[in-house]
């Protein structure tokens, strides 16, 4: 049937009095419909000054070269490399989201999918300019595509993980792409029959592909959906997993671990949702979407930070353990160094961010407070940056080989691509909520009657409930801010 | 003879028009198509649309895609330019499964998101065929091709009966034409 009613027991996924499938477009709409605030236009002058910077510096690479940046002949790679990890990993919760969730069927995910998987898009927008950055030539990038020459014709090596990672990182760009903008369609489609005549329409009727929300192509759209959700599952697990092959396929100590794949796993799926929560508690407040990314789904994602967070706790333990027991004293003094080595910070931070304070979230009273919760995203992902920096330039810095042992030292253009990045990647999410509707209006339309406050009260006052499972359900709403709590004590 | 062309019941609410559907058939009346703001499940049923054969699409585009890549990657190190690296073999299977992996996966997506856009007639620019502007929105529409399918009242009846809270009369089939 089109819809039926779930347990009384699930708290609400969309929260307000009297909302309608109208209401729903109008809310989402809102910031496309109209002249944005004052907040949206500080942060995006921010922000694109952040992107001026990014150009600046990328210019600069391009111009003089890579010998810019504070590498030298021991560290080959640092901040492009950590920063290259730390964008791939943000951009991982996307496809998380709107595929593993799927799959699972967790309905809450369709009120957050579409953002999370644009943030998805601009973080890998971000991780691919560092590596075309990194390459020194950027022209030469095509080498890395395996097409005829006139060398030869000299082929790329396909045993080399970092052809792994150009297949991996550009297969992963453009499925998420597509599958992002194949969902798109039916919400592009409600913009353009709003939009009345004039140059909106013309550009939202040509973005729409003519889409008319027919009973086949709705069916047929679900099995593309969910197809491209199964292979995209896989495909999620194995970009990280290549990523970390770039590290555990070398025999540089602390990079030499089988246990990288999982690791960088978990820890790219931690810092992404992150990032999620980071943009999602501010867009919501700004945008006046309380009423559909709810305490719940704050809550959620914060117990999937919880979880991974402590995933990726374990590996750092095994890490630990594995160097203590392999008996391989460049690897044991490789992990001394986190500790003890000239950048003992730079390992505190990334213990003690990532470990230590997501350890907060297991009190309910820390998970419901946005302002703490936002306070603990930044936290996490300035770890999970550690994290990256932590593997890369500790190792590199002092292996074998003692009279080769050196530090690393950022100049400006390390630093300034870095928080141009930040800044570019913001610019692209400002433009996203601007112009595209920032949650699925589609998706939530198919849970309202079944999973919305309202409903839950109309099943509530149909009576026939076990009065304990409906006081359960009142005392979950009080942690909403989105709930007005006083129609449920009068009752 | 009446100058309608297509009679459009409009629905708020998603089961009226499940409900507006049966009502419908059960008095033989075909119905055209039905538009709506988000996927019904159940709806392709009634309607008795055929399962959809993308999955076998996506498979075949993913078995081309893994087949293409592997091909490639054999002819290059192996065939038009095998390097001996440390004495390994050239053939070296294990480091050819994430490419064929990744290409698995490339071919599936793009290939069954274009076949699904070639089957639906989706394409950039495509001149939206809309039928009524609010079925992206806020309504539930059912489209009855009104040739043939006489008397107009009796349906306009019906529908109402289900539930429809407008009942449309449309004497061109698609609206979005200027």
């Amino acid at each position: 049937m089109a819809s039926h009613s779930e347990s009384i027991i699930r708290e609400p996924l969309i929260t307000g009095r009297d909302i309608t499938y109208a209401q729903i477009t109008n809310d989402v709409l809102r910031p496309v419909e109209n002249m944005p605030g004052r907040a949206w236009w500080i942060g995006f002058v921010v922000a694109s000054l952040g992107a001026c910077l990014w150009v600046f510096a990328v210019s600069w690479t391009f111009w003089y070269g890579i010998g810019s940046w504070g590498l030298n002949k021991t560290i080959g790679w640092s901040w492009d490399i950590t920063g290259f990890v730390w964008w791939v990993g943000i951009g991982h919760a996307g496809t998380l989201i709107s595929a593993i969730l799927l799959l699972f069927r967790q309905n809450w995910r369709n009120s957050i999918n579409r953002s999370a998987e644009a943030m998805t898009i601009f973080a890998v927008i971000c991780a691919a300019s560092y590596i075309v950055c990194h390459m020194g030539r950027p022209w030469m990038a095509v080498y890395s595509l395996p097409l005829p020459n006139t060398y030869g014709s000299l082929w790329v090596n396909f045993n080399s993980p970092l052809i792994w990672d150009v297949f991996a990182i550009s297969t992963y760009f453009s499925v998420s792409l597509v599958f992002w903008y194949t969902g798109l369609l039916p919400d592009l489609a409600t913009i353009r029959d709003r939009a009345g005549s004039g140059i909106r329409r013309k550009i939202y009727s040509f973005m729409s592909f003519g889409w008319t929300g027919s009973v086949k192509t709705w069916q047929r759209f679900e099995t593309v959906c969910l197809i491209l959700a199964g292979i995209s599952t896989p495909l999620v697990l194995s970009v990280h997993t290549i990523v970390s092959m770039d590290f555990a396929t070398s025999l540089e100590p602390g990079w030499h671990t089988t246990i990288f794949p999982p690791y960088f796993v978990a820890g790219a799926i931690f810092s992404g949702f992150a990032m999620v929560q980071t943009l999602l508690l501010v867009t919501r407040k700004v945008l006046g979407l309380e009423n559909y990314i709810t305490m719940f789904h704050i809550e959620a994602m914060n117990k999937i930070i919880l979880l991974t967070g402590s995933i990726v706790g374990v590996a750092y333990l095994t890490e630990f353990f594995i160097a203590y027991y392999s008996g391989g004293e460049y690897e044991q003094y490789t992990f001394l160094n986190r500790f003890i080595g000239p950048q003992w910070w730079a390992g505190c931070m990334m213990y003690g961010c990532n470990v230590l304070m997501t350890q907060l979230m297991w009190f309910k009273s820390v998970r419901r407070n946005i302002a703490i919760s936002w306070v603990l995203s930044i936290v996490v992902n300035i770890g999970m940056w550690f994290e990256r920096f932590v593997i890369i330039e500790t190792s590199l810095s002092r292996d074998f080989v003692p009279s080769s042992w050196a530090l690393f030292h950022p100049t400006w253009v390390d630093v300034s691509i870095f928080i141009g990045s930040i800044g570019l990647f913001f610019t692209m999410f400002l433009l996203f909520i601007r112009v595209l509707p920032s949650i699925a209006m589609a998706e939530v339309k198919l849970i309202l009657k079944s999973s919305s406050e309202q409903a839950k009260k109309k099943l509530m006052a149909h009576g026939d409930l076990d009065v304990e499972q409906v006081e359960f359900y009142k005392e979950s709403l009080i942690k909403f801010d989105s709930v007005e709590i006083t129609d449920y004590q009068k009752a | 003879m009446s100058s309608t062309k297509y009679i459009l019941g409009l629905f708020a609410d998603p089961d009226e028009m499940m409900h507006g559907i049966d009502l419908l058939q059960k008095n033989s009346v075909p119905i055209y198509d039905v538009y709506t703001p988000m996927p019904i499940h159940g709806i392709e049923a009634k309607l008795g649309l055929k399962d959809s054969r993308l999955g076998f699409a996506a498979f075949m585009f993913g078995c081309l895609g893994g087949t293409t890549i592997f091909t490639l990657a054999y002819y290059m190190l192996v065939h038009d330019w095998p390097m001996n690296i440390g004495g390994k073999p050239a053939f070296a299977i294990p480091d050819f499964v994430p490419i064929t992996f990744e290409w698995t996966v490339l071919y599936t997506a793009f290939g069954m998101v274009g076949t699904f856009f070639y089957a639906t007639h989706l394409f950039p620019g495509r001149t939206p065929r809309v039928m009524d502007y609010r079925a992206t929105d806020d309504r539930f529409v059912i489209a009855i091709d009104a040739k043939g399918n006489t008397p107009h009242d009796d349906i306009t009846k019906l529908l109402k009966e289900a539930g429809a809270v407008e009942v449309k009369h449309n004497d061109r089939k698609y609206v979005s034409y200027e």
